[in-house]
């Protein structure tokens, strides 16, 4: 029940190709992604993750194929559509509060302060809206940009490996903070991150990518209920679906460099 | 997607050129000013002990005595080699500055312009004062045209440094929010560039005080520069060392302008 409800399909991506020169990035890749669901995507480096996410959020066009958000294609950035980035990727000339206009300043739009100030609130962000980047620590600012990524109230949030550059702590507390956002606002979230754990811990799915050229190799469902505790996360479903992506995932490795001798 | 390699890190340029005046205790103080007081006086008493004739080596004391008597005399040369270091610098950096932000929108065009650049920063413009002077007279135009010749390349070269700073993260989230090629531009380039745009500004400007000086020392009756060849040439040397004094000031006062501006507006760097 808690479980992300199948309002049907949030985001589909239709036969993506993204070529680079002749490197395929992406070659026919397709995946459904339901609305309200929290959906993770892992893969080796290089595997088109990030080629995906920005094809996604209409940042970087495709070659072939298409992405449809509600139904219709995706071919410029969407105000319905947050994206939260690798580092926290906050412009360090703009204090917090600053960093969080942004956005409205660019859409010459007026900021809805209560909902800023709740999430603020929400992140323990709050007495820090003067703080200047630099004077943040790594998980502070990833929880201003995942703020400013949610002040436009945004249908969908697309994070590309927001919490790879953290420790592991911060970042556990962090993919609870994100859980308690999706508990809290519902909002389908596509999650890319090199952790099977953070993985199992957030999604209703994950999604395995292949590499060169980027396709989908398999799609699994974890269907635990959340808030996901400890207990859940140390059970042997947990633990299986785990292998199974490692080994999905260290297969194509194994498999690649077989092909490359 | 690609990490920005250079920010954070060419932006310290203004921060390394100031380490002089960053961070100084109260110790480092008295052994600045001791130390001052040494060098100083150890030279005035030296020169007073051989008895070096002022017209070599004129002692510090008269150096100041000669500023205080004959400064309402060296005043009216100084308002000249301001307007002109003024007027030469907001041109050429003005220039400098447009010139850095279009020119890094296309880096084929860049790469056409790159060493006449080059050669503009690297020829002494000095050399073409004689010809200015022999095209526009004796007035201001040549010198104001000299210190923007000076000015221009060295704010144009360093601010496009800075323009070339392109974080594609940056770049990419003013676009997600469907910002215009203009309001990327003012929002992120520009911010992104002041680091750099500060450090050619300062530059510019210490090498737009060179050109005037010596500008004003190639013909015309006006300037410190002129000062200078007519004081050497009455054997006044204190006068002389009064308005090499004038001109360090003017140097430093440069440089602390400039400091204090990166450390307002560009402490978000460290
Ligand atoms: N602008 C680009 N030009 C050329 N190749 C690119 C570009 N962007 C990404 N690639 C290549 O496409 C592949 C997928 O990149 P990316 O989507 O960033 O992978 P991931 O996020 O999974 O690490 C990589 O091999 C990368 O080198
Ligand atoms: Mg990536």
């Amino acid at each position: 029940m808690t479980q992300g409800d199948a309002g049907g399909t949030k985001l589909a991506v239709k036969a993506a190709t993204k070529r680079y020169g002749d490197f395929h990035a992406l070659k026919d890749c397709s995946l459904d992604i339901g609305a309200n669901s929290v959906v993770s995507i892992v893969g080796p480096s290089g595997c088109g993750k990030t080629t995906l996410l920005w094809a996604m959020s209409g940042l970087n066009p495709l070659t072939s194929g298409e992405v449809l958000l509600d139904g219709t294609p995706i071919d410029r950035p969407r105000p319905e559509v947050g994206l939260v980035f690798q580092e926290a990727n906050l412009l360090p000339w703009r204090n917090l509060m600053d960093n969080i206009l942004f956005p409205f300043e660019i859409k010459r739009q007026q900021p809805d302060r209560a909902w800023i100030d709740h999430l603020l609130d929400r992140v323990s962000l709050k007495g820090f809206e003067k703080s200047f980047p630099n004077e943040l620590s790594g998980g502070m600012q990833q929880r201003g940009s995942i703020v400013r990524a949610l002040s436009l109230q945004p249908s969908v949030l697309l994070m590309d490996e927001p919490f790879g550059a953290l420790d592991a702590f911060t970042r556990e507390e962090m993919n609870q903070l994100v859980e308690e956002i999706w508990l809290e606002t519902k909002t389908t979230i596509v999650f890319i991150t090199h952790s099977i754990e953070e993985a199992l811990f957030l999604s209703d799915q994950v999604v395995v990518l292949t590499p060169r050229p980027g396709r989908v190799l398999n799609v699994y469902d974890v269907p635990f209920e959340r808030p996901r505790t400890m207990e859940i996360m140390a059970s042997k479903e947990v633990f299986d679906l785990t292998n199974q992506i490692k080994a999905d995932i260290y297969g194509q490795q194994i498999a690649g460099r077989a092909a490359a001798e | 997607m690609s990490e920005d390699v250079v920010g954070g890190k060419v932006g310290k340029g203004l921060q390394s050129l100031s380490t002089f005046g960053a961070g100084t205790s109260r110790l480092e103080v008295l052994a600045i000013i001791a130390t001052a007081v040494i060098v100083i006086g150890g030279l005035e008493l030296v020169l007073r002990w051989f008895e070096v004739p002022h017209y070599i080596l004129p002692p510090p004391s008269a150096i100041v005595a000669a500023l205080w008597t004959d400064f309402p005399l060296i005043l009216p040369h100084l308002g000249y080699t301001l307007v002109v270091l003024l007027s030469g610098f907001a041109i050429g950096a003005g220039i400098g500055l447009i010139l850095a932000a279009v020119i890094t929108q296309f880096p084929f065009a860049e790469k056409i312009i790159a060493p006449y650049i080059l050669i503009l920063v690297t020829t002494p413009m000095l050399a073409l004062v004689p010809l200015l002077i022999l095209w526009f007279g004796f007035g201001y135009e040549p010198r104001i045209i000299a210190v923007a010749l000076a000015t221009g390349p060295m704010v144009m070269i360093n601010s496009a440094t800075g323009f070339r700073r392109v974080d594609a993260n940056k770049i990419a989230l003013a676009r997600s929010y469907g910002a215009s090629t203009l309001q990327i531009f003012w929002k992120v380039r520009a911010p992104m560039a002041l680091p750099m745009i500060l450090v050619g500004l300062m530059i510019g400007a210490i090498f737009g005080l060179l050109t005037a000086v010596g500008a004003e020392m190639v013909g015309g009756g006006f300037g410190l520069g002129n000062r200078l060849t007519t004081y050497s040439s009455m054997i006044r040397m204190p006068q002389f060392f009064g308005v090499v004094l004038i001109l360090s000031l003017l140097g430093i006062l440069i440089y602390v302008i400039f400091f204090l501006i990166g450390k307002k507006w560009t402490s978000w760097e460290t």
